[in-house]
């Protein structure tokens, strides 16, 4: 089908849109359909959007750190950080290894043991922040190297928990992406069934119109119209109050952990204005092909 | 204008009309006649596309109808003026805008053909009755509507099927007389009936030929009538 033909089909044409019956009540029923459609479909795209920034925030962030705890009697401590720094400053793929030093272990401890621990007094293992280079580093050499020499060390990368996070994210993701197909695809069999049952209700009007010399772009174009503008006007409607339900989520915050950053985020917002003319083609092209079918069995 | 060349039709096993052969030249005025299910409403049909022959050969305007797609049989059946028996209305229109149908269906400006249509009405009786609604009409005012539908393209063949069926005499005399001004005008005209005396009554007024459908042919019916 040629440009020109679905701008023919799309021209306003009053006139010839009232050659079909006004169909009052199922007119309504496309409506709420497309605009619910609409409406579910922006949550959808929200929830793929926010999960799929989730899961390259944690991919990223616990991607390039990695944590070494050493485990020494206190005599010790010094003597296998220092051997475990060395080691770490020899390994190819260390970006930097840094021990941390005792106000940032009782930060790290405060929100469970409070303010006033005594953190010289107890056993704490001492922790070293290493950053990862690019390439990376071998995980398994360095835990051998280490244990030789600082038996107390243990190697913690964050992959072991962060595969996990960032694997449900992306599933997460990817359902909210199937949900958008399925809603793109029920909005196409809801129209395919609203056109048919236009069309043949409206038999007759279209067997007298063949009859007296219209074109099957005449007929098809006053039915196509009708669905596509429901279609497109149900949909912004519903992405309008979708939109205006995202925008009423709380903001993101810490304390609603991911939860709460559900909303859109810069362009993000663009898109979600693209689910009406979407729906309009979808519309377009559903009934199109219904009309196609029904005209293509009369003479 | 019309040729049909040994032209059958058959459906689901059964055949309805075989080996029709006839020619209408531009001008010619012809009824068709014969019995109920003889086929008369199926040789009309045949004539503007509505079915295809099964047999044989049938051209319009020198076009062969088996060759047609559907948008070139759309533009031809502007080119010929319909009165089907049922009338054919779009009920939810008023009677001017379903004469007017056929101008909006192929695009034309109704604003140059106003006058035009508030002629043709007046022509058929029926300007003040513009604004009603098909199902509001009469059997004779649906058909002299539908005859003006069937016309307002200018058309070269007028085709009529049972026109005078559901209208009392006078009224049937009143439609006679306008397919036989259409006619003088130099359409083609081809008349479905199997009204004898109204046949009768159009050989006193204009040089008509009857054609009779009998056991599945096609006949030229004598001067008998």
């Amino acid at each position: 089908m040629s440009t020109g033909t679905i701008r023919n089909l799309l021209r306003g044409d009053k006139r010839a849109d009232r050659v079909v019956p006004p169909s009052g009540f199922t007119a309504q029923l496309t409506l709420f359909v497309s605009g619910a459609m609409a409406f579910l479909a922006v949550f959808a795209l929200a929830l793929s959007l926010a999960s799929g920034r989730l899961a390259d925030r944690w991919a990223s962030e616990l991607a390039r750190a990695a944590t070494l705890r050493i485990n020494a009697p206190t005599d010790q401590l010094a003597g296998q950080t220092q051997a475990a720094l060395t080691v770490l400053r020899q390994t190819p793929g260390v970006a930097s290894a840094r021990a941390l030093t005792t106000e940032e272990q009782v930060a790290l401890l405060t929100p469970w043991f409070g303010p006033d621990l005594p953190i010289d007094a107890l056993p704490v293992p001492q922790l070293i922040e290493i950053i990862e280079g690019e390439p990376g580093y071998d995980a398994a050499g360095l835990r051998l190297r280490l244990s030789a020499e600082a038996p107390g060390a243990v190697l913690d990368d964050h992959t072991r928990w962060r595969e996990p996070l960032v694997d449900a994210a992306s599933s997460l993701r990817r359902l909210a992406l199937i949900s958008i197909l399925l809603i793109g695809g029920a909005t196409a069999a809801m129209i395919t069934l609203a056109a048919n049952a236009a069309l043949s209700a409206n038999a007759q009007v279209i067997e007298v119109l063949r009859l007296i010399g219209a074109r099957d772009q005449f007929i098809a174009g006053a039915f196509v119209r009708r669905f596509t503008f429901r279609a497109l006007i149900g949909a912004a409607i519903g992405v309008m109050l979708g939109m205006a339900g995202v925008l009423l989520l709380p903001d993101a915050s810490e304390a609603g952990g991911f939860l709460t950053g559900l909303g859109f985020q810069g362009t993000g917002w663009v898109l979600p204005l693209l689910i009406p003319p979407l729906g309009a083609a979808v519309a377009f092209a559903a009934t199109w092909s219904a009309a196609r079918r029904t005209l293509k069995e009369l003479a | 204008m019309i040729e049909i060349e040994n032209v059958g039709y058959s459906y689901g096993g059964g055949e309805l009309l075989s080996d029709v052969s006839v020619q209408l030249a531009p001008g010619s005025f012809h009824f068709l006649t014969g019995p109920s299910g003889s086929g008369k409403t199926t040789l009309l049909k045949l004539c503007y596309g509505a079915l295809l022959p099964t047999a044989g050969q049938l051209s319009v305007f020198g076009e062969d109808m088996r060759r047609l797609d559907r948008d070139q049989m759309a533009l031809l059946r502007r080119r010929i003026g319909v009165v089907h028996q049922d009338c054919r209305f779009l009920d939810h229109m008023p009677l001017a805008d379903n004469v007017a149908l056929p101008l909006l269906v192929s695009q034309r400006s109704m604003k140059a053909e106003e006058a035009n249509l508030g002629e043709l009405l007046q022509w058929v009786g029926l300007s003040k009755r513009a604004d009603a609604r098909p199902p509001e009409l009469s059997g004779g005012e649906r058909q002299r509507a539908a005859l003006a539908r069937a016309v307002i393209m200018s058309p070269d063949v007028v085709i009529a099927d049972e026109p005078t069926g559901n209208v009392d005499w006078d009224m049937s005399q009143r439609l006679l007389r306008l397919l036989i001004e259409l006619n003088r005008m130099g359409k083609t005209v081809l008349i479905a009936t199997h009204d004898l005396s109204l046949i009768r009554a159009a050989k006193s007024q204009v040089q008509a030929r009857v054609l009779r459908i009998s056991k599945r042919r096609l006949q030229l019916a004598g001067a008998d009538l």
